[in-house]
């Protein structure tokens, strides 16, 4: 809505009030570096915060313009459809941008959950268990369709997997 | 005294004087007597204002002479609330021109009597009076402003005006005048105050009284800002401060309750002690007999409400409304209950799917993106950790079995032993019931505080014992934490409800009771009332009787069942409120403090030791408030205001547990989710509201309620209020419609068909569960057998289950296999290990995989064998490979 996005551009503007002009409509290429994204404090205690700014930026390196911005907040806002969001999910856990999640990615994933604090013999297990578990096509690794059709079924996706601003 | 100087001037030549003479020496006499009797100091400053007020001027008149106990009361409320400021105003007042106009307003207030007295009259008398107030009031000026203020505020509240039916209310072009003037010369001052050449602190001072001044009375005069504050402040204290006097009895205090209702101690006095109070109070009031307070005739209760079929212009129903707002509660929330329940059936996919993803979960969704905050943040990454480590337990520890008897017969045991600890909690608060009904019976000034208040003591202190216990029973049973949790919660699940229920019962008694004694009374009243009647047309000759008149606090009353057991259901609120409240300053916060201080001086740490910091209950909370909400649910037809104190009741415990969670707790070592999509706790939502609507709607269907209290007093059913409606206000055809829906050949119809209903969904959804359930299979069947392909671009799924079946005949029945050449059937072997590998989690051999390795190509003519090898080599062997095939599984029964 309106509204929203009137808010969210005061929200991206108070990142960086020298960079960003009050009147946005003339100065579209404005771009904002990963660090002052990242400080939001939205964003500043999630481990995955790196991923998502570079997920939704269009450079792919974390600097967002405003649509970007937009873009990341109403995919992780609650009106957004699951399957949007599982799409999204999917990109920002796989870290490698290579389409599917491997094995390296997991051990990403669960590293930055646990903070490095399980075993390695403890981290190959899981993420062999996940892979067993979640993929249908068996080529060792999780494709889109895999991981969407798990996350679909977990009943905490949709209430985990949002930003409320 | 004053009074009879203004009762002279006013009793000249005046009729409506006389009458209002008579009137002032009625009241004096009565004040006179109350002082005497009561020697409490506010009831008595209340009648000592009043008093004055009577005598005194005013500057507005009182409107109701005509009804002077209610007016008498209605004021008492209002100036309490008034009196201070009444006082300070009359501080502020230059005395003589303020006589002035005090005796003009009086006069308008003399007026009041007889509203038709011409203005001519009034002047007369008006200047009557001035010559009397000069001579006297040197005295008590301060009084008499006193009551000015207070006439003044209250004669211009909305309410009052409103209750008073005869006279309505119109100030003299006099007063108003008066008023208004005195307005603007204050808010004249406080905008030349500046200017004036006083000292700072006077300067102050006035301005401050004056502001105060102006924006009271601008209130009363009906202009201004003030006027809706205003409206709406008279409006609260009249509602707070207890409408129970009212013009009818069951709103009114009964006059043995009267002296003794306004005091604080009572005030909340239906039973329940606001803890702490004790000790604020003199001491040995607590022995004193101590009648029921305010709050027991006051909007909170069934009690209050009336039965006038309609009010106001409106034609407001308020019988009907409240019976249908009583039902309709129940219906919306049903409906909101079931239509979560299926948003989240349907959100949360197909249940069955539990355990499939556990790991995937765990990795995807465990991280809550709102978390925007690092202490949370380093919570949550420790509770990942736990969890994966957990599972990771969990997972090692499903492949062993342990001894099953032993087990069993712990879970039975432990069973048992709850199923005692549940029978001997109900029994506990019946016998408890019981004896409080034998309590109330005797002299409550011989009953202890503890006697008095048994019941919900000792319901409080199960709900706080059982819960613990039940955990250390359920330590036996040595679940799964998931399952022991849900174990847990079942229990205490059923040890609230079967207290709530057995309470109920009791309760069923004494309503019983109640409705005998009610009967009686009726009886009693009806055959009084007669008597009068006939006394009186015996005695005047006359066949129009007057109706008998009594005063609302004498009346004689029932017992008004329905406003006892709203009584009860707020004492259990009230009650279980304290209890949540010092369980958390004790148990929490306290406990916190020690363990926080007394480490620097112990021998171990406590901090990481045995009492170490409580943790937050988050399922023991919702389950808590489940019960809340369900004895909301089933107090709210007997008790509405209660579900206003449930509000504040939530709102206050939600800060305070909000603080105690930061303060004193320590998170829970495993999260458990109590979200909204989890249909566990919904589902028992669910049982609570089914089972608090029980008993409400078989109250409302056949106790007939009582004669003398509430909106359907006078009626034989509840529910008869709608069919009155219906044949009164409806138009015919609605009526006859009615009558056609509610015939049992109709209804009967109706519930079969929807009992057909129900039976047929539900076979259908049977069906697709069934088809889900074989898809799902087919699925897993598939994946299967993709692995295997991956794996062993050789064999099948048949095959590789036929090799399971051989492996391990083979191993122990080696001779068959000599047919064979033996080089095949060490191929054999080696390729099934390698194919068990992936299913059974690394517990392939090296050797083997070597060997298999090794030899891959004199495996490929392995491949076709299998099928043929069904029919030939297994006829070599015997019996074993038929079956072997068909059922790869089969297998053990035969080793």
């Amino acid at each position: 809505t309106r509204k929203e996005i009137l808010r969210l551009f005061y929200r991206y503007r108070d990142l960086a009030p020298q960079l960003v002009p009050l009147d946005y409509t003339n100065h579209p290429d404005v771009k904002l570096p990963y660090e002052l994204i990242g400080s939001m404090p939205e964003l500043k205690d999630n481990p995955f915060r790196q991923r998502i700014a570079e997920v939704f930026s269009e450079d792919g390196e974390g600097n967002m313009t405003l649509d970007d911005f937009l873009d990341m907040f109403s995919v992780l806002s609650e009106m957004a459809p699951r399957d949007l969001k599982a799409y999204y999910a999917f990109k920002i856990y796989d870290f490698n941008n290579d389409d599917f999640i491997c094995k390296s990615d997991l051990e990403k994933t669960l590293n930055k959950l646990t903070r490095n604090e399980l075993t390695e013999d403890e981290v190959r297990m899981v993420c062999e268990k996940v892979i067993d578990e979640a993929d249908l096509d068996n080529d060792g690794r999780l494709s889109l369709e895999d991981f969407q059709h798990m996350i679909v079924r977990a009943p905490d996706f949709l209430s985990t997997f949002h930003i409320r601003i | 005294m004053e009074v009879d100087a203004t009762l002279d001037s006013g009793s000249e030549g005046k009729p409506y004087g006389t009458i209002f003479c008579l009137y002032e020496a009625r009241r004096r006499s009565k004040n006179r007597r109350a002082k005497a009797q009561r020697k409490k100091k506010q009831v008595s400053d209340d009648e000592d204002d009043e008093e004055d007020e009577d005598e005194a001027p005013r500057k507005r008149g009182r409107r109701k002479r005509t009804k002077p106990q209610d007016s008498d009361q209605d004021d008492e409320e209002d100036k309490r609330s008034v009196r201070q400021k009444g006082a300070k105003a009359s501080r502020r007042k230059a005395a003589n021109e303020e006589r002035d106009e005090e005796s003009e307003e009086d006069q308008g207030k003399r007026k009041k009597g007889g509203r038709a007295a011409s203005k001519q009259e009034k002047e007369d008398q008006n200047k009557e009076k001035k010559g009397n107030v000069k001579g006297k009031d040197e005295t008590n000026k301060g009084s008499e402003k006193d009551k000015k203020k207070k006439n003044g505020k209250q004669s211009s509240s909305p309410v009052s005006s409103s209750e008073d039916e005869s006279d309505e209310e119109s100030m003299s072009e006099g007063e108003i005048a008066a008023l208004k003037e005195q307005v603007e010369e204050k808010k004249k001052l406080i905008a030349t105050l500046r200017n004036k050449p006083w000292r700072m602190k006077r300067r102050l001072v006035l301005l401050k009284e004056a502001q105060e001044f102006v924006e009271k009375f601008e209130g009363a005069l009906g202009k201004g800002r003030g006027k809706k504050l205003y409206a709406f402040k008279v409006m609260m204290t009249k509602v707070l401060m207890g409408l129970p006097y009212g013009s009818i009895p069951r709103k009114t205090v009964p006059r043995s309750e009267q002296d003794t209702a306004m005091d604080f101690s009572v005030l909340f006095d239906f039973g329940v002690r606001i803890l702490g109070v004790p000790c604020l109070l003199p001491y040995g009031s607590w022995d004193r007999l101590q009648p029921p307070g305010y709050c027991k005739y006051s909007i909170l209760f069934y009690g209050y409400y009336n039965n006038e079929r309609t009010i106001g212009v409106l034609k407001f129903r308020l019988p009907l409304s409240y019976l249908l707002t009583g039902v309709g509660i129940f219906g919306y929330s049903l409906m909101v209950v079931i239509r979560t329940m299926a948003r989240n059936a349907n959100e949360g996919g197909d249940g069955g799917d539990e355990g499939e993803f556990t790991f995937s979960w765990k990795m995807f969704t465990s991280w809550d993106y709102l978390i925007g905050n690092p202490e949370t943040a380093d919570n949550k990454y420790a509770s990942i950790t736990t969890s994966f480590k957990e599972s990771i337990v969990d997972e090692k520890e499903n492949q062993k079995n342990e001894n099953i008897h032993l087990r069993r017969f712990l879970r039975i045991l432990a069973n048992i032993m709850i199923l005692c600890c549940l029978g001997g909690s109900g029994y506990l608060i019946y016998f408890v019931v019981k004896r409080s009904q034998d309590f109330a019976k005797m002299d409550p000034a011989s009953l202890t505080w503890f006697q008095k208040n048994e019941v919900e003591f000792v319901m409080s202190l199960l709900g706080l014992v059982c819960p613990p216990l039940f955990e250390t029973i359920a330590e036996l049973e040595d679940y799964h934490p998931r399952i022991a949790l849900k174990w847990q919660l079942g229990r205490i699940f059923a040890l609230f409800l079967g207290n709530l229920y057995t309470f109920l019962f009791a309760l069923f008694d004494e309503v019983n009771a109640k409705l005998e004694t009610e009967q009686e009374l009726k009886n009693a009243t009806e055959w009084a009332i007669h008597e009068y009647n006939a006394n009186y047309s015996s005695y005047y000759n006359t066949t129009d009787v007057p109706p008998l008149v009594v005063n609302p606090a004498d009346a004689v009353r029932g017992p008004c069942w329905e406003t006892a057991v709203g009584i009860e259901f707020v004492k259990l609120i009230v009650s279980d409120m304290q209890v949540t409240f010092l369980t958390i300053l004790i148990g929490d916060f306290g406990r916190a403090i020690t363990v926080r201080f007394l480490n620097y001086c112990w021998c171990w740490d406590l901090e990481a030791g045995i009492p170490s910091y409580a943790e937050f209950d988050i399922s023991g909370n919702v389950l808590g408030l489940i019960f809340n909400q369900g004895m909301i649910w089933m107090g709210a037809f007997y008790a509405p205001g209660l579900v206003g104190l449930n509000v504040l009741r939530l709102l206050t415990s939600m800060y305070f547990q909000c603080w105690a969670v930061m303060a004193c707790n320590v998170p829970h070592e495993r999260v458990f989710k109590a979200s909204r999509s989890n249909n566990f706790y919904m589902g028992l939502l669910l049982l609570v509201l089914f089972l608090s609507l029980l008993p409400v709607v078989y109250t409302i269907m056949t106790l007939p309620p009582s004669f003398d209290c509430g909106p359907f007093s006078g009626q034989d059913r509840m529910y008869d209020v709608v069919m009155e409606t219906i044949t009164q206000d409806l138009p015919a055809f609605m009526g006859t419609i009615f009558t056609y829906a509610t015939n049992p050949g109709l209804i009967m119809p109706a519930v079969l068909l929807m009992v057909l209903a129900i039976y047929y969904l539900n076979t259908v959804s049977k069906g697709y569960q069934q088809a889900n359930l074989d898809l799902k299979k087919k699925m897993k069947m598939a994946r299967d057998e993709e692995k295997n392909r991956r794996n062993n671009k050789d064999s099948t799924n048949q095959v590789m289950k036929d090799l399971e079946d051989l492996l391990p005949n083979k191993s122990l029945i080696p001779p068959p296999t000599e047919e064979e050449p033996p080089h095949d059937i060490v191929i054999e072997k080696g390729s099934k290990s390698t194919k068990m590998k992936p299913g059974s989690a690394g517990k392939g051999v090296n050797l083997q995989k070597e060997v298999s390795l090794a030899a891959p190509n004199p495996r490929r003519p392995v491949a076709h064998p299998p099928r043929a090898r069904g029919g030939p080599p297994g006829h070599l062997r015997g019996p074993l490979p038929g079956p072997g095939r068909g059922r790869g599984r089969g297998a053990p029964p035969r080793t």
